[in-house]
Order: C-alpha cells, then structure tokens, then sequence
C-alpha cells in the first residue's frame, strides 16, 4: 500500500528539479552569452560546435569602449539623465505626497484613477504632441528636453507610492513637532523623511529604471552624439559595427550594470519598485 | 499639479487635435478634415496588419508570460526543493526582468543570429541541416519576436504569484487535505482561485504595456520583414518620423490609446472590486 505512494511522491520531487533545471537555463543562458561573448574575439563567437567558454579571457572590448570617448558618454548621459529625473523626482514625489496625505482635499478618488491612467497611456502616443511642444520651445535635441518629459512618466506614480508611505506614518508625529515650535516643513524633513527611507529607495529604484530603460523619447527627442544615451548608442553602434560583437555585448553588460547592482544591493526595494504599478490597492 | 495637467493632459488635447486636421506641424496653418486621416489609415492594408500582428503578439505574450510565471512561481515555492537552492533560484529566476529592451533585443540578435549559437546547436543536433533567420524569415520573424518578448516578461508575474501564494492561508490546505484531496485537487481548487485577482490584474497591465511595445521590435526585426512584424507603434512611429504625415500619425496614435483606454478601464474597475472585498 505505501510503496505506490512513495514512488509517486518521488517522481514528482524529480519532476520538479527538472522542470527548475530547464527553467534555469531558459532563463539563465542568454545572459551568460551575453557575459561570455564579451570576453571572446569575434571568431570565437561564431565557432561550430558553439563554445560556452572562452579559450582566453579577454578584456579587449571593454578597454576599447572605455578609450572611445563617443562611447563613454553614452554611459555619462544615461546616468546624469537618469540621476537628476530620480532627484527631480523625489523631491516633487515628498512635496506633493506630503500634502496629499496630511491635507484633506476634494476629488481625491478621482485623482488616483487619474495617476493610474498615466500609467497605461501609450508613450507612443504623447512623442507626437512632445515633438512638437519640444520643437516649438526650442529645447529638442537638450538634456532638458528628457528630463521634463522623464518626469511625466515617473512623477504620478512616484506621488502615489509615497502618498502611501506616508500614510502609514502617523498624524501624532506632525503634531508633536507642531507643539515644538517647527513648522509642518520641519516635520517633513526632520521626522517624516528620515522615517521614510524604505518608500523613498523604492521610489528611486522605480524612477532610475525608468529613465534608464527609455528608449522612444531619447531617440526622438535628441539628434546629436554628445546627447544620446546608453539605449540610443547601442542601437547606433549597431547600424556601425554591426560585426563587433563582443563590443555590443560588452556595452550590453556595461549597461546592464546598475540594474544589476541596484538588484544585488536592494533586492527588497528593488522589486518593490519593479513591481510598482502592478500591485496597487 | 497645473505642470502635471499642462505636460499630460494638453498634449492629450493636441494629438486629439492634430488627428482631425491636414498636415499637423508641418503646416502653419493647418486645416480641419473631420476624420479623413482614420479612414486614411484604416484603408492602408499595413495598419490593418499591424492591429492584427500587435494582437497576436500581445495575446501570445500574455498567455505565456503566465503559463511559464505561474509554473516557476509554483515550482520556487514548492517544499519538495530545499530551501536555500530555492533562495538562490528565485534570484536568478527574475534575471530577464533586469535588461534593457534594447540590449535584450541585441543580445538575442546575436543569439539567434544565422551564423550564431541556437542554429550551431540545432545543427549539431542534426535537427535542421538548413541555418534559419529568425528574425529575418516571414515564417519565423513574429514568432522569435513574440518569444523573445515571452522572456523577457515572465519574472513579473513569477515575482507577484510568489508573493500571492505566500498570502494563502495554511489552513486552506490543511482542512483540504482533511477532506483527501490531492495534490492537483489543491492546486486547482485552492491555489488558483486564491491567486486568480492578481492574475488579472497584472495580466491586464501585461496587454496594455505588451501592446505598447516598441524597442524590442524596433531593435529587432523594425517591423520587418514585408512588414510581417509591424506593430501598432512602429506603425506610428514611422508615419510620424520618417514620412512626417504627423495628421495620420496622430489618428492611429488615437487608435492605440483608444484601446489602451478601454483596457484600462477594466483595470480601474478590477481594482475597485478588489478594494472593497
């Protein structure tokens, strides 16, 4: 009677390390590709049978890119880019949240249904209106033209994530600080703030992904070299040297590295922003 | 908030706007043609091919985005694996999640390039003895496309179906096993229905986003080959930014919100229902 039982048990505890183990590789060799390809030369590449490993580890694409200055200040612009929208970003976000969470205002439903709906507007469908506006006041092809519309993006949802945190912060705390002698702007920055520093890594991790990963607005809304991101230069590298791949893929993972890192570092944060417009209530 | 309604809500106005008039931007004073551009549009057989290539892309996507998010979330929270291999899965498990569209997009080029690793496996294998392009064949182009966008999505239901089954109350299982049931009968009975509003949800969101998409296709295929792989919003792009007809380009820019707007009205009222459980 028991020995049925068991044998079943055991080949679905079998059936379940394959199925991970095909899952790991599904999920995995891409990215170790990618890695291993920028390690190779070229011909290594494309060798028959495919070689996973490199006969000789070789660091030639990456000291390439970073002796090219065009190339470098691709990865200059995407985190300057990306770091004033988060900065932009959270200062607006704690204003603007802090008003919304301590003060009572009308319509308030209305505004989250709203905040929601920014989320799913088609991007593709503001760039035309954007190009225009852009052009008409004379900032197309100029970091500010990214930001400010970086900020649109990120902005509403940025609000409705920190409305949320601080709601959690109690009223009692403004209070006393009022009782004090500070002002509600000293409750802000003195208590609330640093209380918030769970919410407001989130927020950021959320953000700097955001303007990290744009591609559409960076390739329209900017024309010269000095301008482009890290997105935009991949995809010019690859009208030019279609051919150097251990180059692309070593810009790959140059810029794949501070999402990794940011991953590594704040996993918790991390997939509460990543997860950040999925999962509201 | 005036910044906010003046960057979101004017420009929504404009692209309004510029769809019904003759010849948007380019013009200084353009004039008003009611809904020519639409029908302009809706006559061209690539648009129609393109509602048709976004919608098969996007429903594939969607179905396996949870097919495969919902099998590894189920494996990586299963008791028959130890816990610190499931700890270190789980990480690796989420990694599509952390590229970049574009460097996804290459990385996959390279991967599923003529010469490159998937065909030099195959071959080896003798299951093909011809080297198949991908990304430039009609046969194959919006079928690599869609799996490549397949893996690059799944992690977002994996992450949230984890945290959903960790919510399911113990008890539910015990009192079923109380009752005999198996396995399957758990899963079916219990787990499912449990996880199924965040189900909807993120697959709700996973169509409107998955609908939208642009630089996967842009990087990959750019709509090709004989626009086999044209997708509402490289459709758009390329009336707009290499044929400047920004009037018709703003009419199906009017389209894809249109759809996006229906969507996520289902979504608003999914989350209002959810909300008052």
């Amino acid at each position: 009677m028991d020995q049925p039982a068991r044998k079943k048990l055991d080949l679905a505890t079998i059936g379940v390390h394959l199925g991970l183990a095909v899952g790991l590789v599904f999920a995995g060799f891409p990215v170790l590709w990618m890695l291993f390809s920028s390690l190779k030369s070229n011909t290594e590449i494309f060798s028959l049978p495919p070689k996973i490993l490199p006969d000789v580890f070789s660091l030639s694409a990456y000291t390439s890119i970073f002796s090219d200055p065009v190339k470098v200040r691709f990865f200059i612009n995407s985190y300057f880019v990306a770091g004033t929208v988060t900065l932009l970003t959270l200062l607006l976000a704690t204003l603007a949240a802090y008003s919304f969470s301590r003060y009572r205002f009308r319509f308030k439903s209305t505004f989250n249904v709203l905040i929601i709906s920014t989320q799913t507007v088609p991007p593709i469908t503001l760039l035309i209106p954007y190009f225009g506006m852009v052009v008409a006041f004379k900032i197309f092809d100029t970091y500010f033209a990214l930001v400010l519309t970086y900020l649109v993006f990120t902005l509403p949802y940025a609000i409705l994530l920190m409305t949320g945190f601080l709601n959690t912060l109690p009223k009692e705390l403004d209070e006393a600080v009022l009782i004090d002698g500070g002002t509600s702007w000293t409750a802000l920055w003195r208590v609330l703030v640093p209380l918030s520093v769970p919410g407001i890594v989130a927020t950021a991790v959320y953000t700097f992904l955001l303007a990290w990963n744009e591609f559409l607005f960076a390739l329209t809304l900017t024309k010269s070299m000095e301008l482009r991101t890290v997105p935009i230069g991949i995809q010019l590298l690859m009208g030019q040297h279609a051919f150097e791949w251990n180059e692309m893929m070593a810009m790959s993972v140059l810029g794949s590295l501070p999402l990794l890192l940011l991953y590594l570092l704040a996993q918790r944060y991390f997939l509460a922003g990543m997860t950040a417009g999925s999962v509201t209530n | 908030m005036s910044l906010f309604f003046l960057l979101m809500l004017f420009p929504m106005v404009m692209v309004f706007r510029y769809s019904v008039l003759d010849g948007a931007i380019l013009k200084p004073s353009p004039e008003f043609v009611g809904l020519a551009n639409f029908r302009t549009i809706f006559s061209d057989p690539v648009f129609v091919q393109s509602i048709g290539n976004t919608l098969y892309f996007t429903v594939m996507s969607v179905v396996f985005h949870l097919l495969i998010g919902l099998l590894f979330a189920l494996m990586l929270n299963s008791n028959r694996v130890n816990h610190i291999l499931r700890a270190i899965l789980r990480v690796l498990f989420i990694l599509p999640w952390l590229f970049t569209a574009v460097i996804i997009a290459i990385v996959w080029r390279l991967i599923l390039d003529p010469n490159g690793v998937v065909n030099g496996y195959l071959i080896a294998l003798n299951i093909i003895d011809q080297k198949i392009e991908w990304f430039s064949s009609t046969a194959t182009a919006i079928h690599a496309l869609t799996f490549v966008n397949i893996w690059a999505g799944y992690p977002l239901y994996m992450v949230s179906l984890l945290a959903g089954l960790q919510g399911i109350p113990k008890e539910l299982y015990e009192a079923a096993s109380l009752d005999g049931a198996n396995g399957p009968n758990k899963l079916w009975f219990i787990t499912l229905p449990q996880l199924f509003p965040i189900i909807i949800s993120i697959a709700l969101l996973d169509f409107i986003w998955t609908m939208q998409v642009f630089p996967l296709v842009w990087m990959t295929t750019g709509g090709g080959p004989i626009n086999t792989t044209e997708m509402l919003s490289t459709y758009t792009y390329k009336l707009a930014f290499t044929r400047y007809q920004f009037s018709a380009a703003a009419a199906s820019a009017v389209v894809i919100f249109f759809f996006s707007m229906i969507l996520t009205y289902f979504y608003i009222m999914h989350q209002r229902r959810m909300r008052q459980r």
